[in-house]
């Protein structure tokens, strides 16, 4: 009864951060609404029984991802998004998948009601730290392990981006893209 | 009607357990405000406040009854909602870690009998903690972590440059310093293979307690966790997101009256809970070395020195705040960056593969 009550309170919020997320033309209300999804949704994850994941939820996503976009738009200052007209066929793809996510939600909504109550055992303990970490490093060991390589990757990558070249280094660059200009201009 | 009592007797526990604890926190994040300018008097050689009242120990009343009277002025051109906002967002951010720290021991001979109709019959245990949850540490990091939004939407709503700056500045040293924070309190949860804060104390717990205060063993992870704490408030020598010469007062510069206050507060009761933790995990929280030959653990005057104990060592850290604020100047940014991604963190995680290693040996 409560707990319906809360996941209510919760779903309501979240599809109402949501609705301010897209709707909103400035990106910083856009981003503090997102935040106010993860919130809610962690709201829920807890009202499930899943206390890490609520607060992994919360520590990753509204607490360092949304910061760092946060950060970006503070940074850029970033001002009202313009209205984009030539973008029109866009709004038809947007109907059309919003239809298809609809019918998806409907289906799922059809298919639980159909599969019958199970009572809840008590013995489960599926959300606690304790089976999260000891089912990561035996049983799913080997996908933890990719994904970590993953982001490594992904964050060697980032640094070879953001590297500061040394001075030939540097004006070699330069040269090689005078010359690509040049070349646009003669072309 | 009395099935009803018993049934919400808990509920009504917990209530006036939170308001204790809020309140109770309110009043020393009030008196530290008072007792930084007296320490940072003495240091400086000036007297301190001393007119309100004897001592000047009614100083935070008429400073709190002076914001709540002062003029509220808002910028014109400032975004109105989350210039709003932001200071609750700063303020709720910091109370909220407070709900899962023990303050004390479980008191487990309590008599309820006094209370009409025997509602509590059969009950006689009171845990001195709001919520014992199975993942307090992370809790509180990620609390801590959501801070950041009020102190960076400050900055970006009041429209001002030097707002922007200091909300700019301060985003940069709370995400950089908190991966060194959270490097050392791994290190701790490990050796006490909990992320409950309850059980983290009760790990520390034995003799001799020099051996079982994590402080010993994770002597480097204490001292990540003690400058990395400071750069996360935003303290002295880490307080440049406010200051002073440069940038008026950083992200709270376009902000008056009460709304400045609560900022003020957050500050104050990051402060504390920072404090908070740094006992938890490094000094054995709320234990006395020896105490139970004393008195009967889980009696009444047990759990009320072990609280006296617990805020005895949070005054030690709000003090070693002070103190530093009297001693040290401000680093120059670049400088905090570098101290930050290039020292701290190494150390931190090189302390964390120690802890490691030696934990593996210990466990074979």
């Amino acid at each position: 009864m409560v707990s319906t009550a809360l996941f209510f309170l919760f779903a309501g919020f979240a599809i109402m951060c949501a609705i301010s997320m897209v709707y909103h033309k400035n990106p910083l209300y856009s981003a503090i609404s997102l935040v106010g999804v993860f919130l809610s949704l962690a709201c829920i994850y807890l009202t499930l029984a899943a206390p890490f994941i609520a607060i992994v939820q919360i520590l990753v996503y509204a607490g360092a991802i949304m910061v760092l976009v946060v950060f970006v738009i503070m940074l850029l200052n970033l001002d009202d998004e313009p209205n984009t007209s030539r973008l029109k066929y866009l709004y038809a793809l947007g109907g059309g998948l919003g239809i298809v996510l609809l019918a998806q939600t409907l289906f799922v909504v059809y298919a639980v009601s159909r599969t019958p109550n199970q009572a809840i055992d008590p013995n489960v303990t599926v959300g606690n730290t304790l089976d999260i970490g000891r089912a990561m490093y035996t049983d799913y060991l080997l996908p933890v392990e990719i994904v970590g390589v993953m982001l490594l990757m992904a964050i060697v990558g980032s640094v070879v981006l953001a590297r500061r070249l040394s001075q030939p280094q540097l004006e070699l660059v330069i040269d090689k893209e005078e010359e690509r200009i040049s070349e646009e201009i003669n072309s | 009607m009395e099935e009803t009592l018993k049934l919400i007797f808990p509920y009504v526990v917990v209530l006036i357990g939170v308001l204790l604890a809020f309140q109770g926190v309110l009043m020393i994040v009030a008196y530290t405000v008072l007792g930084e300018r007296k320490v940072l008097g003495w240091i400086q050689g000036r007297v301190g406040p001393n007119r309100v009242g004897p001592w000047g120990i009614l100083q935070p009343f008429a400073d709190l009854l002076k914001f709540i009277l002062k003029e509220d002025i808002v910028p014109n051109e400032s975004s109105k909602v989350i210039y709003y906002l932001a200071p609750f967002i700063a303020l709720t951010c910091a109370l909220m870690p407070i709900v899962v720290y023990p303050f004390g021991p479980t008191i487990t001979t309590i008599d309820w009998s006094f209370l009409p109709y025997g509602i509590a019959e059969g009950v006689h245990t009171l845990r001195l903690v709001i919520a014992q949850i199975d993942v307090g540490v992370l809790f509180v990091l990620s609390i801590t972590s959501v801070g950041v939004y009020g102190i960076m939407l400050a900055g970006w709503s009041s429209n001002s440059k030097y707002s922007l700056m200091g909300g700019l500045r301060s985003s940069a040293q709370m995400i950089s310093y908190e991966l060194a924070m959270g490097a050392s309190v791994i290190g701790v949860v490990m050796l006490a293979g909990s992320l409950d804060l309850t059980r983290i104390v009760q790990a520390q717990m034995g003799s001799p307690w020099y051996m079982r205060w994590f402080i010993i063993p994770q002597f480097i992870g204490f001292v990540v966790f003690l400058i990395s704490a400071f750069a996360e408030t935003n303290r002295v020598p880490f307080d440049l997101p406010e200051a002073e010469t440069e940038l008026v007062a950083g992200f709270h510069t376009e902000y008056s009256a009460l709304k400045f206050a609560l900022f003020f507060m957050a500050e104050y009761v990051n402060m504390f809970t920072v404090s908070m933790m740094a006992t938890v995990l490094f000094l054995g929280g709320w234990y006395v070395p020896g105490l139970s030959h004393l008195f009967d653990v889980g009696s009444v005057p047990y759990a009320l020195i072990s609280i006296g104990a617990f805020v005895g060592k949070v005054i030690f850290f709000l003090f070693l705040y002070i103190w530093i604020r009297g001693t040290l100047p401000r680093f120059r940014f670049d400088q905090l960056m570098n101290f930050g991604w290039k020292f701290l963190l190494p150390l931190g995680l090189l302390n964390l593969i120690g802890t490691i290693i030696v934990v593996f040996f210990l466990n074979r």
